[in-house]
């Protein structure tokens, strides 16, 4: 790739600095939190008050919040397993179900990413009322799973279309039902990227707050409890602290998810775009 | 059945009516009864009058003529169309160099660097637009940063509660859905193109003009629609950072949904961000075209 002329070199090596400071821009502001967090000071503005471990303590001991937690990680399991299921079998039947009514899912499911987040939220509270389910965290799960359902497809897709299709031909040319052939072949093989989607539908739900916001009861999810508590000046560092566990972890997950996401068959050497195009 | 199986040219063909029932039935679900159904309703109770109840009351389109007549309405419209738009213009002129770089100068160092810019993607757009909030506020970071540094005296108000603010807040939150789209697109024009530009004598830079940059194109676009429609109808930062001069339409509808209790009124003014939304990638689609798309 390296070009073999020198100017052309000259404008890679101005364009890396630029790319340095793009990243420096991207992850400046988001690293605040962590450092604020450990501050000695109610206000997060310098010059820096000293260490301090005081805000990570009111985390511990607090109902509300590891209630909030509880409901975060329910849902988020629960809504991340249906957006998985619907990932996989959309796309499966989009590459090779060979019927309009397979694409015409397939097409719709990516649909949401041409949705503003508060419209997904309203038709969501619209419908949860008429079919008297209510906001509820049932209700919550479902506006999850459509949240999380572009990536679960995009993500399956791709893993999908990296496998040879003469395996699967081979297979159904073998005598195995296409039952079989999805169960013993194609899922097997497309492991890494189930677990991948998973995470990755899971994290959506986790961090999701514009959706979640219209469908929740009287059981808040852990950013209804971040947004709950910004009005407090007081709990700024709290909120601090608790977004610094919630970014180790956001980083920790969707690190692995990545990973997995190009192991095994070398084949998505290009990464698949996390939003479909 | 190994027997029918050979008689048969392609093994698609014989998928029995149960698979393709139990695996069509999820995704079916979801996308007909949560997605198309939930829409459809949005637009029925948009031409509903309000009476309190779940689903309105009538047939009127008395709620879009509030919303063409009103100028409170065109004033917030526009104000989300020109925030909207500058959050998609800055967004994918500061990604493209990034794509750009990634696509024809990363070498071994790409997978990491596409790692690092898509992880932000993952993590908590509150969060991100929470740490907005304590950089520009008073007795912020950049204030008390500007005060310690003797460049100011006095904290300023200015930062926070203006459009800016929301422009830059949104710029950085959406920022990493932009580079995917245009690497993608730069990653995939055929490198004979590039040869062959330069062959013919091409100067670096009108290689880049008459051959990357038409080519790369239908990226910009995708990377344009997926940055301009959340943004567009966003109501979490002109509530966290932009004050009451910016607020925009998704703040509007959220309020019909919430204080002002107009469900009918809300699902008119939904209708209309999606009518916006609609032209947009209609004009999107027909530029997609005319640079020949590769999608």
């Amino acid at each position: 790739m390296s070009a073999t002329r020198t100017d052309i070199n000259t404008g890679g090596r101005w364009l890396g600095l630029y790319v340095l400071g793009y990243l420096v821009f991207l992850y400046l502001p988001v690293l605040l939190i962590p450092l604020f967090s450990f501050n000695n000071s109610i206000q997060a503005a310098f010059p820096l008050q000293g260490f301090t471990l005081e805000w990570y303590e009111t985390l511990y001991g607090n109902p509300v919040l590891s209630g909030a937690l509880a409901n975060s990680l329910v849902i988020a399991t629960v809504a991340a397993t249906g957006a998985t299921l619907c990932g996989i079998t959309v796309s499966y039947m989009d590459l090779y179900g060979r019927s309009p009514l397979a694409a015409t899912i397939s097409a719709i499911a990516r649909l949401p990413i041409l949705i503003p987040g508060v419209i997904v939220g309203i038709s969501l509270l619209i419908l949860v009322n008429l079919i008297g389910l209510g906001p509820s965290r049932v209700s919550i799960v479902l506006g999850h799973i459509l949240v999380a359902l572009p990536t679960t497809v995009v993500v399956m897709r791709s893993r999908f279309a990296a496998i040879p299709k003469t395996i699967r031909e081979a297979a159904l040319d073998l005598g195995a039902s296409d039952w079989t052939t999805f169960r013993r072949v194609m899922l097997p093989l497309s492991a890494p990227a189930v677990l991948s989607a998973f995470m990755l539908a899971f994290l959506i739900s986790f961090d999701e707050f514009i959706v979640v916001f219209f469908l929740a009861g009287t059981e808040p999810t852990l950013p209804l409890y971040i947004w709950s508590q910004l009005r407090f000046p007081r709990s700024l560092p709290t909120v601090m602290a608790l977004g610094t566990v919630i970014l180790a972890v956001s980083f920790i997950i969707a690190g692995s998810a990545e990973i997995l996401r190009h192991r095994g068959l070398g084949a998505a050497r290009r990464p698949a775009a996390a939003k479909p195009a | 059945m190994s027997a029918i199986a050979a008689s048969q040219p392609l093994p698609e063909t014989r998928a029995s009516p149960a698979f393709r029932f139990a695996m069509l039935l999820p995704g079916g679900l979801v996308t007909f009864f949560l997605i198309l159904f939930a829409l459809g309703l949005v637009i029925f109770l948009a031409f509903r009058g309000n009476d309190g109840s779940l689903l309105g009351v009538g047939l009127t389109a008395a709620n879009f003529v509030t919303v063409a007549t009103d100028p409170l309405y065109w004033t917030v419209t526009l104000r989300s169309l020109v925030i909207a738009g500058l959050v998609t213009l800055a967004t994918v002129v500061t990604a493209y160099p990034v794509a750009y770089y990634l696509a024809f100068h990363a070498g071994r160092r790409r997978g990491l660097l596409l790692f690092l810019v898509t992880l932000p993607f993952w993590t908590s757009y509150l969060l991100r637009v929470f740490a907005w909030k304590i950089v520009l506020a008073y007795n912020g970071v950049l204030n008390s940063a500007f005060i310690e540094s003797g460049i100011w005296s006095e904290p300023t108000l200015a930062f926070l509660n203006t459009p800016a603010a929301v422009v830059v807040t949104l710029a950085h939150a959406y920022a990493p859905f932009a580079i995917l789209p245009i690497y993608v697109a730069l990653d995939t024009i055929p490198k004979s193109l590039l040869e062959a530009a330069s062959d013919l004598g091409a100067r670096p830079f009108t290689a880049f003009r008459r051959v990357v940059l038409p080519n790369s194109m239908p990226g910009v676009l995708a990377a344009a629609l997926v940055v301009f429609v959340p943004t567009v109808g966003d109501y979490v930062t002109p509530a966290m950072v932009g004050g009451p001069a910016s607020t925009m339409i998704g703040t509007l509808i959220q309020s019909q949904f919430g204080k002002a209790n107009d469900w009918p009124f809300g699902a008119a003014l939904s209708v209309c961000v999606m009518l916006v939304i609609l032209c947009v990638v209609l004009v999107a689609r027909g530029a997609d075209r005319r640079f020949g798309s590769r999608t």
